[in-house]
């Protein structure tokens, strides 16, 4: 959601329709995510050459699921332990009370400039509109981000924020906001972000950075990232803040290559990324760089509530690489800004009803063709159609209930069609003379059935039903018997 | 990823659940489906009071609709044989999902029963028949659209385009982004049709690119999906049921 960034284009997950409409309308959307998705599902093909990428999913889901099943233990432990290490860990029922907490430790240190590495959740509780409105500035370190937070966006995918935008687009934000030379040279582009960075690392009081897995035994924060600017963003500043959703918690330490793998080939197709950074305690006594202090921030935001049921507990395996998104079908079409949520695609349509409730995310768990896509990629194996179907079954009034505006979807007017349905489908004579008279006046069929005869030609029911064919059939066979 | 399948030997009988979308719309499919099976030496039973396996239903939500409707398919099919189902689409419902509808109810156990029986009627032509074609057709280029149901909900991605490999008179060829979906999705094309559109509009294109003028499929849902695209816009493609056209072939 945009909708605090005043003056410029704001989605919304209610606006779906409208917001697809002109995505689907716009060449250049189109153009920039098909591009951008087929590279990405090629690359991530070919990296699972050195793995039998089965075997890897079924570990990846085995170590998620075993994470989740002792959630509240790990929770524990791991707070244990990083205070052990000498991190402070806060905990945060919402994404307010994470704001609040960070807000505070950057007035403990006076800082009015914070520097952040890229993280997901601080999307999620906007975190840099709090902190503005504190007169604390917050500025994005990871390039995608930066050009997005330069050109007042929101994020399109979780791993490549700015996929939406090409190599010309991206020399045009940066020429007008930071007087960059126009060029077509990705380099030079990524020279002058870098440089304009290099100066922010330096005066900022804060550095505030996601985490990819946090480890329980040994109190470890793990950051996966390509560019360096999340190691910048946890060493340079005095203080580092790590915010993460509390499902990021894994048990062990040798849990983490695995999903470390499964993570960077799932996402970007590569066997390592450029910085694998563990971050383990503020620096030591007689050490000579490092932040003074290190702060975790748990944020719960709904999800011990999704904890608590059985099917949709396996929404919270996720590991955040995007591949259910690169290979999303709608989503390549549509683009990550049409879902008007933090997370866009599949995972998205999973997780937001939880986060702002099914009223906000109603049209979400419907766009999907249930192709499967996602399910067949997803690197810990999260059953993401069966819980689509699952939230579609909420949706209507046909779920347990436990997710917040169950049942805003369910109407008198669809009710009545799928009873009627579920009717004439359980009377098999009635189905079988309805089907009769509908092929007797077959030239009388609609021409015209609403949306999908603007793109298809309507389909025209059979003079005759297989069931008919099947008894003629038969009728011929035994008679040609008898005779 | 579906579980290894243990594939018996050939039955002397077997069910035909036809499907609701051929029984109205593409009758001659499940016409040649029995045909094709008859001509192993299998006796085809088709029960009457058969009608559709609940699926709409079941995607839009509407689970106790879903569950009446294929609570009611569940008695038809007594004798121990197999249950073949011309559609990776309604055969990934009676196998992968009858069992979790029905789970913690009366039915549990015979809906499990009966999901074990289900075969997809190229993966029993495949797999249990082994089946042989001689092709009597002209040479002819056609490019087969797996439906993403039999694709990746009963992991049948080979069987159909295997099926075509031993016509010898075809040359099977693929389009762009093959395993991508149609679009088509049930309700998913009324509930969000513009995107539907985008999808069908690429995956016409894409079949159309190959020079193609027949694509095969196994799903009739894809099948007025694409078909009705092309259709609509007068072009020249032309969609079969993988049924018809491998009775049509060898007949």
């Amino acid at each position: 959601m945009s909708e605090q960034t005043a003056g410029v284009q704001t989605f919304t997950p209610r606006e779906f329709h409208r917001q697809a409409h002109d995505a689907l309308g716009n060449p250049q959307i189109r153009a920039n995510f098909r591009k951008a998705m087929d590279g990405l599902m090629a690359k991530r093909l070919d990296s699972f050459d050195d793995w039998d990428l089965e075997t890897l999913r079924e570990l990846g889901a085995n170590i998620r699921l075993r994470a989740l099943a002792r959630l509240p233990d790990l929770l524990e432990k791991l707070e244990a332990n990083c205070e052990a290490n000498g991190i402070k860990v806060h905990w945060a029922e919402d994404g307010e009370q994470a704001c609040r907490i960070i807000r505070g430790i950057c007035e403990d240190h006076g800082a009015t400039s914070v520097i952040k590495g890229k993280s997901m959740v601080s999307e999620e509780m906007h975190l840099n509109a709090h902190l503005e409105a504190a007169g604390i500035e917050a500025l994005e370190s990871d390039l995608g981000e930066y050009l997005v937070q330069l050109n007042q966006q929101t994020p399109s995918h979780i791993i490549m924020p700015a996929i939406h935008l090409n190599t010309d687009e991206i020399s045009e934000i940066m020429h007008d906001k930071t007087g960059t030379e126009r060029t077509r040279d990705v380099d030079a582009m990524t020279a002058a972000a870098r440089q304009q960075l290099r100066e922010r690392f330096m005066g900022a009081g804060v550095g505030v950075s996601g985490v990819n897995f946090a480890v329980a035994e040994t109190g470890t924060l793990c950051l996966v990232e390509n560019e360096g600017n999340g190691r910048m963003t946890t060493t340079v500043p005095p203080v580092h803040v790590a915010v993460t959703g509390i499902e990021k918690v894994v048990e062990h330490l040798r849990d983490v290559p695995p999903l470390y793998s499964l993570l960077t080939r799932s996402a970007t197709g590569q066997h390592v990324t450029t910085y694998f950074n563990m971050i383990s305690s503020p620096r030591k006594e007689g050490e000579h760089d490092g932040p003074k202090e290190v702060h975790l921030v748990l944020v719960d935001s709904g999800r011990s509530s999704i904890y608590q049921d059985n099917e949709l507990l396996d929404t919270l395996r996720c590991i955040r690489c995007g591949a259910c998104m690169n290979h999303c079908p709608v989503y390549t079409r549509v683009g990550g800004h049409t879902y008007g949520t933090t997370y866009p695609g599949p995972i998205g349509s999973i997780l937001s009803p939880h986060l702002m409730g099914l009223e906000e995310t109603r049209d979400l768990p419907t766009a999907s063709s249930l192709c499967g896509a996602c399910g067949e990629v997803c690197p810990v194996k999260i059953p993401i159609p069966d819980l689509l179907v699952r939230l579609r079954r909420e949706s209507v009034g046909e779920g347990r209930g436990n997710v917040a505006g169950a049942g805003i979807k369910r109407t008198r007017k669809e009710v009545a069609a799928w009873k009627g349905f579920q009717w004439l489908a359980t009377h098999p004579a009635a189905w079988r003379a309805g089907a009769s008279v509908a092929g007797r006046l077959r030239a009388l069929a609609p021409t015209r059935l609403g949306a999908w005869t603007q793109h298809r030609s309507a389909p025209r029911p059979a003079a005759t039903t297989l069931h008919a064919l099947v008894k003629q059939y038969q009728a011929a066979k035994t008679d040609k018997e008898e005779r | 990823m579906t579980a290894v399948k243990f594939y018996p030997p050939r039955p002397d009988k077997v069910y035909l659940f036809g499907t609701c979308l051929i029984d109205l719309l593409y009758p001659e499919a499940g016409m040649d489906a029995i045909r094709l099976l008859e001509r192993e030496g299998i006796e085809v039973l088709f029960p009457q009071d058969q009608t559709c396996c609940g699926q709409p239903a079941y995607t839009s939500g509407y689970q106790h609709e879903a569950r009446a409707v294929a609570a009611a398919q569940l008695d038809l099919f007594p004798g121990p044989w197999p249950i073949i189902v011309p559609s990776g689409s309604c055969g990934g419902m009676m196998r992968k999902h009858y069992p979790q509808l029905f789970a913690g109810t009366d039915l549990e156990e015979q809906a499990s029963e009966v999901a074990g029986r289900i075969f997809e009627l190229t993966e029993f032509l495949v797999h249990v028949c082994h089946l042989d074609l001689e092709d009597r057709g002209e040479p002819e280029k056609v490019v087969m659209h797996t439906s993403c149901s039999a694709r990746r909900e009963m992991g049948l991605a080979d069987t159909g385009p295997a099926l075509l490999a031993a016509l010898g008179q075809v040359e099977l060829v693929e389009q762009a982004r093959a395993s991508e979906c149609c679009g088509f999705g049930g309700t998913f094309a009324v509930r969000h049709p513009e995107v539907s559109a985008a999808m069908v509009e690429d995956k016409t294109r894409a079949i159309e690119a190959t020079g193609a003028r027949r694509f095969i499929t196994s799903d009739c849902g894809c099948m007025m999906n694409i078909g009705g695209r092309f259709e609509q816009q007068g072009k020249a493609v032309k969609g079969e049921h993988i049924a018809s056209y491998l009775w049509r072939r060898t007949s």
